[in-house]
């Protein structure tokens, strides 16, 4: 590795004056990825900025209206080592205990994995299903914006310069609401998605139509996509084998992956479709006993 | 010469203090500075867990945390597992069911098993078989390593 200089800011304020110290920068939470890139050469920055001894980006907390906020840089142990979110946000420990093993969850976060911006982002796609938004901020102030709108291609996104992900909000869920995360890898643990699907479904109050639904899919693009469509076409719907398919259908119609070493377009198109489908009737299980 | 920072630590109990560059690893740090060589590197990208300590009680790869994150942390190493002569119940287990043919994967395995046996005394097979799907070995096939992490378990020492 370079050298390389490590500020460890313990607030935003003196965050957001080391990113503006003329250096090139980049985040230190968990360091899964970014000291590795550095090391491997495949980023170069003059400072590298530890995002963990900031009180807003280390916290998590439920909102009075049953929403949750997760600072950027809490360890997805530290989530998934809550009974109540394991209870009220089971998608969340879906896609949080799978990001490779446990070394890696012990320090790997939500902001780290969101800010990596890769297309096969493990979180992404259940979050997106999930409704989350992102609030980003900067020395002029903070803004929010929905987490499918944050990437712009393979480990880019709309992070200004001076800007940091503070926190990933997860809005409250409707009541009748259940939320899945699947993903397809050629072994059990520790690998990088060949597909990844979120799925929302809410329900009315009997349990027998589908008010609406939300269906995310990663690695099939240049970014995670949210499939509006496919949700919207489950809207007013009887949950069925025959509409589970068609929406199904619509999310590998917007998948548009590429053929490389985890797996061809044909695998992933239909992959898309498949695991769609799974990812739906699971959600409608976790609807129904919610 | 590089700018070293001053880092204070407990390691293995005892509080020390150590200086690095900001580049270098804890795992560097460790083998290169601190001379405590049971740490293993393997692949130094965070997929084998061959470089696995406690930090805070929890196990990370040492690769992918930088020595100066070691500030104000408690870090445990293969080095602390054992009572001074008293190997602890996990490494008596590895080497009564053989669990180790090369070795370098052995300290990674044990630091692993320790935190997962903490905190879980009663993980049964499936639950071991998870917990260390971030440690590879390419020698024992795995088998005997389960055995020997479950027998330790199962052991007074661990389970008191």
């Amino acid at each position: 590795m370079k050298e390389i200089d490590y500020l460890a800011p313990s607030s935003l304020g003196e965050a957001y004056a080391a990113l503006s110290n003329g250096k090139t920068s980049a985040f230190l939470a968990g360091g899964t990825d970014i000291i590795v890139q550095l090391r491997e050469g495949r980023k170069q920055v003059d400072q590298l900025i530890d995002v963990k001894h900031i009180p807003e980006l280390i916290s998590y907390a439920w909102t009075g209206d049953g929403g949750l906020e997760i600072g950027a840089s809490v360890p997805f142990a530290e989530i998934y080592e809550d009974d109540e979110i394991v209870r009220r946000l089971p998608a969340v420990i879906d896609c949080a205990t799978l990001v490779g093993g446990i070394q890696i969850q012990s320090r790997a976060c939500f902001g780290g994995n969101i800010g990596n911006s890769g297309p096969a982002a493990d979180t992404v796609p259940a979050l997106i299903a999930l409704g989350a938004t992102l609030t980003l901020g900067s020395a002029d102030g903070t803004r929010d914006l929905p987490l499918e709108d944050f990437f712009t291609g393979p480990g880019q996104n709309v992070l200004g310069p001076g800007e940091l992900i503070i926190k990933v909000n997860i809005p409250p869920q409707p009541a009748n609401s259940g939320s899945f995360f699947h993903r397809f890898i050629p072994r059990n643990e520790m690998d990088i998605a060949v597909v990844n699907v979120g799925a929302r479904i809410d329900l009315d109050a009997d349990g027998e139509r589908i008010e609406g639904a939300r269906i995310s899919v990663g690695a099939v693009a240049p970014t995670p996509l949210y499939v509006a469509a496919a949700g919207d076409a489950l809207a007013g719907e009887t949950p069925t084998e025959d509409t589970f398919a068609r929406a199904a259908d619509i999310a590998a119609e917007a998948a548009t992956p590429i053929t490389d070493m985890r797996g061809s377009i044909a695998q992933r198109v239909h992959l898309t479709r498949v695991l769609t489908y799974r990812a739906l009737n699971r959600a409608l299980e976790r609807a129904r006993e919610a | 010469m590089p700018r070293r920072a001053h880092v204070q630590t407990t390691l293995n109990g005892e509080e020390i203090d150590f200086l690095c560059e900001p580049r270098q690893s804890l795992l560097e740090v460790l083998r290169d500075e601190l001379n405590l060589t049971g740490t293993k590197e393997g692949c130094n990208n965070g997929n084998c867990g061959a470089c696995s300590v406690l930090m805070d009680g929890r196990v990370v790869n040492s690769c992918c945390v930088l020595g100066v994150e070691a500030e104000g942390a408690a870090v445990t190493t293969i080095e602390g597992v054992a009572e001074g002569e008293t190997l602890h119940p996990l490494q008596q287990c590895f080497l009564e069911e053989a669990a180790l043919q090369c070795g370098v994967c052995t300290p990674g395995f044990i630091v692993a098993a320790k935190a997962l046996l903490d905190s879980e005394p009663d993980a049964d097979e499936g639950r071991v078989r998870h917990w260390l799907a971030g440690n590879l070995c390419r020698c024992t096939g795995y088998d005997k390593i389960v055995r020997a992490v479950l027998k330790a378990s199962e052991m007074e020492e661990v389970t008191a």
